[in-house]
């Protein structure tokens, strides 16, 4: 059912934790479907996103799908980050099942969120 | 340690003596039973006593059995011949939330094309209560459908005394106790049925293949037409070998209850011990009245399918009632009907224990659960704040 990629991701996920001072941090999913999603990152001055965290509660596909976004915009720009789209995210898993491919929507989602709330606060001060 | 098979609800393998019972019939034993020729007639002997050992395994008749392709379909026919045949009489049907799709879809289907169907609730432990059944009942209700074992968290129904209630009333009792068959004894006079649906590849026989007991005198709709095979109630070309395996495995199963049942419960509860002792785990089911392999349990802060690839990468298989695992996007009707709330629901863990698993087994599963349990903790959005340092 899952590609070597993605189960490769489920067992090591990359960037798993939180991040206490976040620049942004953006939540998806809801507790219906059974897939929470929670992103953090650090931007600096150049807006390159220096740190990045997930947490997740879902299923394999969803665990893969945070991990595999979170390593895809390490180091990117703000403007790369927000260009991820969830076809990508599948793309760089080497596909999902068509019954998964939500996941996907969630994770980069989920990280257009933080992206979001970092802009915000930063529009605040 | 090899790879440890602990989803039975899902399906068991061959007893090794079904496998020999059904050989000659794959090769030598090819006739059409139906056929008058000695090639049909030497089949048609096997069939036949494949049929009373069915009868025998839960005291029937032979003449009362029908053989099908599996639970399925002998859910659906017991149901909808019923309501089909009782129509002239009423059009109520009673039901349970936590059956199994093929007893509730066929009900709701029936809904959609006129019927009453009441769904009754069940408790916390998934158990129906006597009480509801009684006060549903009115003098249009021709049907009533409740599982012997429930496939999910293993509560077992008194099944015994609403045949009595649906007896007395002259409503035709059906019950699917396609889980229950070599687990607890079934016995159709006890159960006061007139409908029972069992399935072979639940108690160690082929698949593709079950049966539906038909009290005498019950009156079905057919709605297959073909031969005149089985009374015309389920005409085609029996599955012969298949059906052989059927007789020898539900013969054995009954057979080795006594012997068995007890061993298994004390690794079921042995294993459902070690994984309450994880914390933040609870028991889905009756805490008695279940099935003596079932162990259900809900993991907090935890979704079901990522515990049951966890499970897989280290050689075990289990099953659960989240959503992922199902194809849909709600997770498990049975455990939403007990009151569970969506997270407990995702969270679910079935482990179904059979006749061939050891203590070692267990012992090794004890001692795999745990560090999964708190890795997949560790990366969840919704354990922040019982985390330990």
């Amino acid at each position: 059912m899952y590609t070597e990629k993605v189960m490769e991701h489920f067992s090591n996920p990359r960037n798993v934790g939180e991040i206490a001072d976040a620049d942004g941090v953006g939540e998806v999913g809801n507790m219906k479907c059974g897939d929470i999603m929670r992103i953090y990152i650090k931007v600096n001055e150049q807006d390159v996103i220096e740190d990045v965290k997930f947490r997740t509660f879902g299923c394999g596909a969803a665990i893969a799908t945070s991990s595999v976004v979170t390593e895809m915009v390490r180091g990117k720009t703000i403007d790369e980050a927000l260009a991820v789209t969830n076809r990508q995210v599948a793309e760089e898993l080497g596909g999902l099942p068509e019954n998964k491919m939500h996941c996907s929507n969630l994770a980069a989602d989920a990280l257009h969120k933080a992206i979001a709330a970092y802009r915000n606060k930063k529009d605040q001060t | 340690m090899d790879k440890i098979y602990l989803d039975h609800g899902a399906t068991t393998p061959l007893h090794p003596e079904v496998l020999e019972a059904m050989k000659p019939y794959l090769t030598d034993l090819f006739g059409n039973p139906s056929s008058l020729h000695a090639f049909g007639r030497e089949v048609r002997k096997g069939l036949e006593e494949a049929r009373e050992k069915v009868a025998a395994a839960i005291g029937a008749e032979p003449r009362e059995i029908v053989f099908t392709s599996g639970g399925t379909e002998s859910d659906n026919l017991a149901i909808r011949g019923a309501a089909r045949a009782g129509q002239k009489r009423g059009n109520h049907i009673i039901t349970s939330a936590v059956e199994h799709h093929a007893v509730l879809d066929t009900c709701l289907a029936l809904r959609e094309e006129g019927f009453e169907v009441t769904v009754l609730p069940v408790d916390a432990h998934g158990m129906v209560s006597l009480q509801e059944v009684e006060a549903a009942i009115t003098d249009k209700t021709i049907l009533i459908s409740i599982m012997l074992a429930n496939n999910e968290v293993g509560t077992i129904q008194p099944v015994a005394e609403i045949g009595k209630m649906a007896r007395a009333r002259e409503i035709i009792f059906h019950t699917d106790a396609v889980q229950a068959i070599g687990n607890l004894p079934v016995n159709v006079q006890d159960l006061s049925c007139d409908l029972l649906a069992i399935s072979a590849h639940k108690h160690y026989g082929p698949k593709g293949v079950g049966a539906l007991y038909v009290r005498k005198g019950t009156r079905l709709k057919v709605f297959n037409f073909g031969g005149s095979q089985e009374r015309k109630m389920r005409p085609g070309t029996e599955n012969v070998p298949s059906i052989i395996g059927m007789g020898c495995a539900i013969e054995l199963a009954v057979q080795g209850m006594d012997k068995k049942v007890p061993k298994i419960i004390k690794l079921r509860d042995k294993l459902l011990g070690g994984l309450l002792k994880i914390g933040h785990v609870r028991l889905n089911g009756h805490p008695t009245e279940r099935l003596p392999g079932n162990v259900n349990v809900s993991v907090q802060y935890v979704e079901g399918e990522s515990l049951i690839l966890s499970l897989d990468l280290k050689g075990i298989a289990a099953s659960s009632g989240s959503a992922c695992t199902s194809g849909s996007l709600d997770p498990s009707h049975v455990l939403l009907a007990m009151g569970l709330d969506h997270q407990m629901a995702h969270g679910s863990l079935r482990l179904t224990l059979g006749v061939g698993n050891t203590e070692e087994e267990i012992d090794y599963v004890l001692a795999v659960v745990p560090e999964i349990v708190a890795r997949l903790r560790s990366m969840s959005s919704v354990y922040a704040g019982q985390r330990r340092e």
